[in-house]
């Protein structure tokens, strides 16, 4: 084990441990600083950047149960469950397929799905032999995931409020869009365009940018 | 009104793939496992589906790192370290970096067969030896598929419904029905409805009906209304997986209150 103590500092989280880490001055280069420090735990099984990882993501982990429903109790358990598979993980972690704060998203969204719902998540597996490869013409229209987290949420910022409501709903109340239609008593197919909407909307941000 | 939708090419949307608004309900989590299973399989075999998708987990990512953090109890990192020290004593031979998707599917998994065999004849084991490896092996399963049949497609206990089509049923808790389905070259299905959404995904050969040609990792969705009468092409077998999501939906006042509290 290799520690170097101090060296994410400059990631906002020198506090790890303590109460959340508060957005730091500088923030533009968070996204990159977390997934140098998920490739510090999987290379090196570096623990100060570890201390690092949790001082952002967890308190954001829990929070996130929180929100969906989780008594504080579970939202505990749980965020130190996905934590422990952060640290187990990481050497998985592949900066150009995601970016650190998707990735764990995805490793939370998952473990509460498994320990919440007591449900089984079939997930895409990027080494399975059957993945159909993507035609070369495609590359270019893929946007490079690693460093769009910041540009998403500025994007989501700029979408109007029924949209952005509606996203709230789908990722913050784990409602599926069909229950969302009911709940706000509007046409599916009224819904269904507002969820395009506010993804072409987003995906040319993120192409122009 | 089948002339609005000609046979073409098999890569137009959205007739032939998933829409954003379940790829939303994926990455968000807030699908049923048996909807989660055919869009994963889904996205296996079409990078397309998959370009979409990642726009729909980064939205995850964004909204994971705009939440407001929670106040922590005690020393959570120490805690945190605790477990991590207590696993890596305590089991080092034990699973490596692996998935944790997928030991806890596994875990599921084994609960599950219990479940599985009182209703289906032990769809986990396959009831014949694989064909000859080809067109059928089991690595042309998409991988979350995989985690259910345990096999290659050829060689699962298919049931007899009709005169060219077998079905194999997937046990799954919840309102949807999910099943594979093999459909002899040529043969045409009876014209048909559906009580729910059915989607359709086609995992070996191809099959057209009034809205166009579909091929291996293409998606029918067809809802109630939808009268239609699927023809497999000729010469191979066609396989799909369908999944028929029929949800109790109650209306009125009363229902829109209880609703929330029935669907899990």
């Amino acid at each position: 084990m290799r520690f170097h103590a101090g060296m994410w500092t400059p990631a906002g989280s020198g506090e790890a441990g303590g109460v959340a880490a508060a957005p730091v001055p500088g923030a533009a280069a968070t996204a990159g600083a977390l997934n140098d420090m998920i490739l510090a735990v999987g290379v090196a099984r570096d623990r100060s950047a570890f201390a690092a990882l949790f001082g952002h993501f967890a308190p954001r982990v829990k929070s996130y149960l929180l929100r969906l429903g989780c008594d504080a109790g579970a939202a505990e358990e749980i965020m130190q469950e996905v934590m422990v598979t952060v640290w187990r993980r990481a050497e998985t972690f592949d900066p150009a397929q995601a970016n650190a704060s998707t990735w764990v998203f995805a490793i939370a969204r998952n473990k509460r799905i498994d320990v919440v719902r007591r449900e089984r998540r079939p997930e895409l597996d990027a080494e399975d032999p059957a993945l159909m490869p993507e035609p070369a013409a495609m590359a270019d229209d893929a946007v490079a995931s690693a460093q769009t987290v910041d540009r998403v949420r500025e994007a989501i910022r700029t979408l109007p409020e029924e949209q952005r409501t509606l996203l709230r709903m789908a990722y913050y109340d784990d409602k599926p869009h069909s229950l969302i239609a009911e709940e706000c008593g509007l046409p599916l197919g009224t819904v269904k365009s507002r969820i395009r909407l506010a993804v072409t909307r987003l995906r040319k941000i993120l192409k122009d940018a | 009104m089948a002339d609005q939708t000609p046979i073409g090419p098999s890569h137009s949307l959205p007739t032939h793939s998933l829409d954003d608004s379940i790829l939303l309900d994926y990455a968000a989590g807030s699908c049923s496992e048996a909807v989660s299973l055919i869009v994963a399989s889904h996205l296996t075999l079409s990078p397309e589906a998959r370009t979409r998708y990642a726009a729909f987990e980064d939205m995850g990512g964004a909204m994971l790192d705009a939440m407001e953090p929670a106040a922590m109890e005690g020393d959570a990192l120490a805690d945190c370290f605790a477990l991590i020290d207590a696993e890596e004593s305590g089991e080092s031979g034990a699973p490596d970096a692996g998935d944790a998707a997928r030991e806890s599917g596994a875990r599921d998994l084994a609960a599950k067969a219990v479940d599985a065999i009182a209703e289906v004849p032990t769809p986990c084991v396959p009831a014949a030896k694989p064909a000859a490896p080809g067109r059928h092996a089991i690595d042309r399963v998409p991988a979350p598929l995989r985690g259910y049949i345990g096999g290659d497609l050829e060689s699962q206990p298919w049931r007899p419904v009709m005169r060219g089509l077998d079905e194999l049923p997937i046990a799954i808790d919840g309102v949807a029905t999910v099943k594979l389905l093999r459909i002899r070259g040529g043969t045409a299905m009876p014209r048909h409805t559906h009580s729910g959404t059915e989607m359709t995904l086609v995992l070996e050969g191809g099959f057209s009906d009034e809205r166009g040609h579909f091929l291996r990792g293409d998606v029918a969705v067809t809802d109630a209304a939808v009268d239609h009468r699927p023809v497999a092409d000729p010469g191979e077998d066609c396989y799909c997986l369908t999944v028929t999501d029929a949800p109790l939906r109650l209306t009125g006042p009363i229902g829109r209150l209880l609703n929330p509290f029935v669907r899990w």
